[in-house]
């Protein structure tokens, strides 16, 4: 018997959204003041969140572990964000980018989930331009779009190659309005080590002041995680550094089911890896595939007189280039999505016509573009990325391609919600990249923004009324209560337990020995003997860094060291859950690519039979394996198919 | 690469800090800034034994996105905020930008309005104090018309978007002789003050983000224009024009809504 309920509301699918609306139970405002919410994360889904809550009423608290709301990850987001407004004509629509955010995720998402956030979509950028967020427009002074992958309409609003930073300062804006009003209180500098559960339901939150290195404790009627994604399990990845799944781990431990961890995107345009001290990877926006063309040479003598610099880029023929994407999908192109651009690159570097100095690489080239737009267009497009291209390598990508490989970039896995955002554990709600819900095995371009400020600005105001309306006789309860004193008391522990090993490896030794495992056995492609290596290998990492470790400097004071050693331990917990799911899933679908299961053209061959469904783990304690739940996937809107891009 | 660091070293606000100078060898030109600054921390932490002094334990530095648009890294290197080069932040800074050989002196943002918190760290908090001020539109989520409903020129919204890149480093008041924080604020005035949905608000925005921005710590301004030399964003020096003409404006109005509260002209 499954002890996972979706609570999808009645009716047909256009419908389910404002049955739930209107249905809802809500709290009144008298009440809202007596009411307590932690908020963890700054980023599109934490900041809009809390300052929507905050706006309404409740007294909501915050936290991040930047000095800062505004240094969110949400920041790095370059390319855009979609919504279904139609503007362009071309035929876009509800519907469709509900069908195409299923489809692009491999059918492995919930269909209404999907539907509710096609459905908000056009009010979040309603509201993103009501907040001053500057987007892209044309000579006639309306908004602009672009295309991504995944789709054959123009939906994706963009401010040049830097929208998640407009996006994000503008909740941060809203977000600075109701911390002045005193609605929302702001804890920076903090790191939410643990969450408390009392009788069964979600209370607070353990945190870490990391500029003093004090252990607080907060409560909340219910807590809110919006803690991004844990691509960092890999070390190497395009996330910020400090990116993190702590507080879902935490939550993981303390009764919250983790959904599909295996669902890891690998993003197909990124500044290739360059050297063993390297600390993490550069995207370049996925928009660039609008212009941009791949290819790799089609000889293998080319690859070779590339690498010992005998030949240019440019100097080999058209007929001599292979556009693989285009020749593979003609359909689609450039404009597959991210797990099919991805292991098409690896696919032709694996046969060996990588180019660059490891033959980890394939061009990305705008010379076409150039050509048919001039300079100054693609500059206007594409300029910001240019040169931070340019910074990095060295290069110029107006005069030669730029150089890509694919890196790990988003977490479709995350903590398993139901409709209502709310996990496994009463109270506690998960919202943006930190869920599992709505991308499905891949995550397309320009929607993890919308999911973000949708989860925010439009589902939670709702659905967390629902939860808290039975609340208001809850008194607010003191963090002396015996469940925040043995959490602290935990917390504490495993931090004492750091410093006292006194081993003879840094944090990033052991970080960056679990990537590698993880990169290998459990990145662009799996296959059961690798996974069980991982297996094997992954506690023997976990062993040593618990007997290993070496810390310098204190606990009392703002000790980065310290903070790292948490991560990282809990990656290393994280690690083994993926290789675990990944093992189960026994099909191709998505970013998840068994080896095994693929068709004879190398596409990734899904099993609808045995795996439609979402797997939901369950902790079971440190040294016993977790147990997998099934939440059965419906799909009765969209007909299940094998994704054709061609 | 072989270099001598002098790196500044604070255990934390209420101590004393001094530099103190590392060498550090084997650096390849194509890393960052802050790998290098890893590779030394790496070492810091290998070549110690037992209880250490806080100078041999890591150096502290914020960073997070590590791709120049976070705005939490920022290094005061060799006297220059984020180092010798131009329209970059410290973590895209890369050592080809230095030869072998070379010392280079690595210090935290200085300025009244960020006090130390360890090492190269410092509390910027002031500017988010700035913005809570008033560095918004005062909209609440939802019952919004439609995002095409008012046409916004592509001339204004462009400038719009050149002012909103601000990162919020803290690299204008590190470069400023007055610590200013004026570039800083005249990036959101600007933003806002160029659209529509800004313009309601301008007048009352502009007053109260200059009185926080005095009331914190911070400098005057007096139109040197380092701030956009060192602007990792290159934001303009126009838009502390704008906001001068912004204030003034909107004092004129003020006062003329005095007088004419009280009967007067
Ligand atoms: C380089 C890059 C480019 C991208 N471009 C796009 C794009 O063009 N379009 C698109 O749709 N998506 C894009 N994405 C994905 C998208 O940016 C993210 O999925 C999304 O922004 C996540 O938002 P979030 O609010 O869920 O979490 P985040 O923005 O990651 O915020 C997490 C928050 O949680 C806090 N936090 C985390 N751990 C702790 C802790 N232990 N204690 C306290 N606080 C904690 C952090 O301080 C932070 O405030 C991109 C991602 C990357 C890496
Ligand atoms: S670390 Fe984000 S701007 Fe440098």
């Amino acid at each position: 018997m499954s002890k996972i309920e979706s609570k999808i509301p009645d009716g047909p699918i256009a419908e389910k959204w404002s049955n739930f609306k209107s249905h809802c139970k809500l709290v009144n405002p008298s009440n809202k003041r007596k009411i307590d919410i932690i908020v963890v994360g700054t980023g599109l889904a934490g900041a809009s969140a809390a300052a929507s809550l905050g706006e309404l009423g409740y007294n909501v608290k915050i936290f991040c572990y930047q000095d800062s709301p505004r240094r969110a990850h949400s920041i790095a987001a370059q390319g855009g964000i979609n919504a279904a407004k139609n503007y362009q004509n071309d035929g876009d629509s509800v519907f469709r980018l509900f069908y195409d955010t299923v489809k692009g995720g491999d059918y492995r998402a919930r269909e209404a989930n999907v539907y509710r956030l096609a459905e908000v979509s056009n009010s979040i950028i309603d509201q993103c331009v009501a907040q001053g967020v500057p987007f892209a427009r044309d000579y006639g002074g309306l908004l602009d779009n672009r295309s991504f992958g995944g789709a054959q309409v123009s939906r994706t609003f963009y401010a040049r190659g830097q929208t998640g930073q407009q996006l994000l300062l503008g909740a941060y804006s809203t977000l600075s309005r109701q911390i002045k009003k005193g609605t929302v209180k702001m804890y920076n500098r903090r790191d939410v080590l643990d969450v408390v559960v009392v009788d069964g339901k979600a209370r607070g939150v353990i945190t870490r002041n990391l500029t003093t290195g004090e252990i607080e404790k907060h409560f909340g009627h219910a807590v809110v995680l919006a803690t991004g994604g844990y691509g960092n399990v890999f070390f190497l990845s395009t996330n910020a550094m400090g990116s993190n799944v702590t507080p879902a781990w935490a939550a993981y431990k303390k009764g919250a089911f983790f959904g599909n961890p295996c669902f890891t995107q690998i993003h197909p345009t990124c500044i290739p890896v360059h050297g063993d001290f390297q600390s993490k990877l550069t995207l370049m926006s996925e928009s660039l595939r609008n212009d941009g063309r791949i290819w790799v040479p089609k000889n293998i003598e080319d690859v070779e007189k590339l690498r010992n610099k005998t030949l240019k880029p440019k100097d080999i023929s058209e007929e001599n280039r292979d556009y693989y994407l285009e020749r593979r999908y003609p359909a689609f192109g450039n404009l597959v999505p991210r797990d099919v651009a991805s292991r098409a690159a690896k696919e032709r570097c694996d046969a060996g016509y990588g180019v660059g100095a490891t033959g980890l690489a394939v061009f990305l080239d705008f010379s076409e573009a150039i050509g048919r737009l001039g300079k100054s267009v693609v500059e206007a497009r594409y300029g910001n990325l240019f040169q931070m291209y340019e910074k990095i390598v060295d290069e110029n990508p107006y005069e030669t391609p730029m150089m890509i490989y694919p890196a790990v970039h988003y977490t479709m896995g995350g903590i398993w919600v139901d409709y209502n955002l709310m996990t496994t554990v009463p109270g506690l709600y998960a919202l943006g990249e930190c869920n599992f819900s709505d991308h499905g095995a891949n995550r397309l371009g320009a929607s993890a923004l919308m999911q973000g400020l949708a989860d925010g600005y439009f589902v939670i105001p709702y659905t967390i009324a629902d939860y808290l309306a039975d609340e208001i006789h809850t008194p607010r309860m003191s963090v002396d209560a015996p469940e925040f004193v043995a959490a602290e008391k935990a917390v504490k522990e495993r931090l004492e337990k750091f410093i006292s090993i006194k081993g003879t490896h840094s944090v990033d030794y052991f970080h960056k020995k679990l990537g590698k495992v993880m990169w290998e056995y459990c990145g662009m492609g799996r296959n059961e003997e690798g996974l069980k290596k991982a297996l094997e290998l992954i506690p023997v990492i976990r062993k040593e860094f618990w007997s290993d470790l070496k810390i310098n400097g204190e606990l009392n004071e703002y000790n980065p060291e310290i903070e790292k050693a948490g991560r990282v331990a809990d990656f290393l917990e994280m690690g083994e859950l993926m290789v675990r799911d990944a093992l189960n899933r026994r099909e191709s679908c998505g970013g998840h690519f068994r080896e095994e299961m693929q068709t004879e053209e190398g596409e990734a061959k899904r099993d609808d039979v045995n795996f439609a469904y979402a797997a939901a783990w369950e902790y079971t304690g440190t040294d016993s394996e977790p147990v997998l739940h099934k939440e059965q996937l419906e799909f009765k809107d969209i007909e299940l198919k094998q994704r054709n891009y061609k | 690469m072989n270099l001598t660091l002098k790196i500044w070293r604070q255990p934390s606000v209420d101590k004393k800090g001094k530099f103190e100078t590392y060498q550090i060898n084997d650096i390849s030109a194509d890393c960052s800034f802050l790998e290098m600054l890893d590779q030394l921390n790496e070492k810091l932490i290998n070549d110690s034994n037992g209880p250490v002094d806080f100078t041999k334990c890591p150096v502290s530095f914020d960073h997070d996105c590590r791709e120049g648009i976070c705005g939490m890294c920022g290094l005061y290197i060799n006297g220059r905020p984020h180092g010798p080069d131009s329209g970059i932040t410290t973590c895209q800074l890369h050592m080809r930008k230095f030869k072998d050989g070379d010392t280079i002196v690595v210090e935290p943002w200085r300025s009244k309005a960020f006090p130390i918190i360890r090492d190269l760290v410092v509390d910027r908090g002031a500017l988010d104090k700035i913005i809570q001020a008033g560095g918004y539109v005062s909209v609440n989520t939802g019952g919004i018309p439609d995002a095409n409903s008012i046409p916004i020129s592509k001339r204004n919204s462009d400038l719009a978007m050149d002012a909103a890149s601000c990162i919020g480093c803290g690299a204008c008041v590190a470069s400023c002789a007055n610590a200013s924080a004026m570039l800083f604020v005249s990036a959101k005035v600007s933003q806002l003050a160029l659209l529509p949905q800004g313009k309601i608000e301008a007048k009352e925005r502009v007053q109260s983000m200059v009185k926080e921005m005095d009331s914190l710590g911070f400098g005057n301004c007096s139109n040197t224009y380092g701030c956009e030399a060192e602007c990792p964003k290159e934001i303009s020096k126009s838009n502390i024009a704008r906001l001068n003409r912004e204030f003034i404006g909107a004092k004129v109005c003020y006062e003329n809504e005095v007088t004419r509260a009280a009967g007067g002209a």
